[in-house]
């Protein structure tokens, strides 16, 4: 079987964040890029998928050339083959949904593993609207996953609990954290990685329903009182709390 | 065109979820502006108080029943919805980005070809357009938005919009019994953690991060939240470490929160975690490191130790509360 994983290619989670001169994007100086944090669960579902059924994994990014180092950590961690859907412009979710779809779909995987969300636009639908497009069943945000012929099993996260979802092939899974452990590459994966040859291809362009007014920085917030040193601020803490924000 | 919005009401064990009255009293406002209409629509088996929508201003809800549907079904739910809207005449749909809605929204979204907006935080008019506002960057930055598809999905960020306080109006109820539905994917049991308030749903959140020093002493995190009738939270680093379960983690990949007051203790305030609560309405940070990060968001602080200030302030809670 086929095993496809989507990873995105996105600002370190320790970046600070400045807008751009035309107030609608992201000013990438000084920012480095990693792989989705949520994707390395993705990748780790897909090969550990493999190694209990075998087949094959391919993983997918849709984005820029710098995109290719993503992709290539993943061949490291020991994906089979990648693909880079090459475009630099910006699109919407749907726009990048209706692209990973179609080759998803012209590589006939039958199981494909996201993110649950892509910590940039922070969405969280990417792999929903894929699966719908792609007329897959999907389970999201998923901590547990286990596939008995064409069976699935998996554990949701929801509020305050574990939705215990069921369905079968073909299906779309996006993981959250504690899906898995996920590996380091090893070198041997590393030096591997470098031989692979990334494919290049284009993707349909972007049809965008989503229009980027403008950008910003939250609001500083201002620093507040520091009220003590020990216990005995205690009561004005909380009479403040009581009084002045009225929170208790 | 005729600007009618629907509402997903959301259920769960058969009581509908404050996040959609908030929804539908959003909806209702934006509805007066754009001369719109506002109708609900729920899917479950037996739903209490289903009328209520009504004093948020629904003029009607259609409540979709069927035992099997008590749990969430994504294929029947998004099936349903669509079908609904279509019969409808739907413009808008309104969710809750809770994690139903979250699922829910996109295949909602991809079924009757409607653009998308999730997680939003503001909702504004201009010339009858809505213009979205959502953090992105996990809220280091802010976008506002603007769908341009005919029709359009909005998520709303739960506990940031003010549900205010219900009319006595009553929603016309229509209950239509729904036979074989599409459980291709199905909910098939829920584990519930017993009696904790999630942080994702909690006014109130207590945080503990790797100044309680061990996984016992956050018996006084959950103490303090006990009073405080509070969810318990965690940083990364005391999850990582197995001091906590996964779900109480907030920060950037962890929970976003934005409860009414965010208690947090000996947490650095790295800006992972930072991300995860900065929006929340008051925070309250004790660290005995008084550089530490943490208080250049905090509204009120105490540079000091843990150990002896939480019991400090479970015994002054505890007063004011008898
Ligand atoms: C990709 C990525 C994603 C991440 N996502 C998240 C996330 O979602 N959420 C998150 O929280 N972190 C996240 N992090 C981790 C983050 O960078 C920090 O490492 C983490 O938040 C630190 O946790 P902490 O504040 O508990 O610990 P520390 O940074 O070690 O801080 C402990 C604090 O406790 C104080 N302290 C010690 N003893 C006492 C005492 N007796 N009384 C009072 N104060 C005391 C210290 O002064 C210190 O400030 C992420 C990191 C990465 C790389």
């Amino acid at each position: 079987m086929k095993i496809a994983v989507c990873v995105s290619h996105v600002p370190d989670t320790a970046a600070k964040i400045n807008i751009g001169s035309d107030g609608k994007t992201l000013d990438p100086n000084g920012v480095t890029f990693i792989v989705n944090p949520y994707d390395e669960f993705a990748v780790e579902e897909a090969l550990k998928t493999k190694e209990k059924i075998g087949g094959e994994t391919v993983a997918i990014s849709l984005g820029g050339n710098a995109n290719k180092e993503t992709l290539r950590k993943v061949l490291a961690m020991g994906i089979d083959n990648a693909v880079l859907l090459k475009d630099d412009s910006y699109r919407d979710s749907f726009s990048v949904a209706k692209a990973l779809a179609e080759e998803i779909k012209s590589q006939n995987a039958e199981l494909v593993f996201f993110g649950k969300q892509s910590v940039d636009f922070d969405n969280s639908v990417v792999g929903q609207l894929t699966a719908e497009i792609l007329g897959y069943n999907c389970i999201s945000v998923v901590v547990s996953f286990s596939l008995e012929g064409n069976k699935i099993t998996c554990e949701r996260e929801i509020e305050g609990g574990k939705e215990i979802v069921e369905t079968t092939l073909p299906a779309l899974i996006t993981a959250q954290k504690g899906l898995n452990d996920p590996r380091y590459a090893s070198l041997k994966g590393i030096m591997a990685s470098k031989k692979k040859e990334i494919l290049e291809k284009q993707p349909a362009a972007a049809n965008n329903s989503v229009e980027i007014i403008s950008m910003k920085k939250p609001a500083p917030k201002q620093a507040g009182k520091i009220l003590g040193t020990d216990a005995t601020a205690v009561p004005e803490l909380v009479r403040l709390l009581r009084e002045e924000a009225k929170v208790i | 065109m005729a600007n009618k919005i629907l509402v997903f009401i959301e259920q769960r064990s058969g009581k509908i979820k404050k996040s959609s009255f908030e929804a539908v009293k959003t909806a209702s406002d934006i509805a007066q502006k754009i001369s719109g209409s506002v109708e609900a629509i729920s899917i479950g088996n037996e739903i209490e108080n289903l009328e209520k929508v009504g004093g948020f201003g629904a003029a009607k809800i259609t409540h979709f029943k069927n035992a099997d549907l008590e749990n969430y079904s994504p294929s029947a739910y998004a099936d349903i919805i669509a079908k609904y809207s279509t019969e409808n005449n739907i413009d808008l749909f309104f969710f809750a980005a809770s994690s139903m809605g979250k699922d829910l929204a996109p295949r909602v979204a991809v079924k009757t070809d409607s653009g998308l907006a999730m997680d939003c935080i503001l909702l504004n008019c201009e010339s009858n357009d809505i213009i979205a506002t959502r953090p992105i960057y996990a809220g280091k930055a802010v976008i506002e938005i603007k769908l341009t598809s005919p029709k359009k999905v909005f998520a709303l960020r739960p506990n940031v919009f003010n549900p205010g306080i219900p009319t006595d109006k009553k929603a016309e109820v229509s209950v239509v019994n729904i036979s074989s539905p599409n459980l291709s994917v199905k909910v098939v049991d829920i584990k519930k953690s017993e009696g904790k308030i999630d942080v994702a749903e909690a006014d109130i959140i207590v945080s503990g991060g790797r100044g309680m020093k061990g996984p016992e002493q956050f018996k006084l995190v959950e103490d303090l939240a006990q009073v405080l009738g509070a969810a318990s939270g965690a940083s990364r680093a005391v999850v990582d470490a197995g001091w906590r379960p996964h779900s109480e983690q907030v920060g950037q990949t962890g929970k976003t929160v934005s409860p009414n007051l965010y208690i947090a203790l000996g947490i650095s305030g790295a800006i992972q975690h930072l991300a995860g609560m900065r929006s929340s309405k008051y925070i309250v940070a004790i660290n005995k490191d008084k550089d530490a990060p943490i208080f250049q968001v905090a509204d009120y602080g105490i540079a000091g130790d843990v150990f002896e200030i939480v019991p400090a302030m479970i015994e002054e809670i505890k007063k004011i509360k008898s």
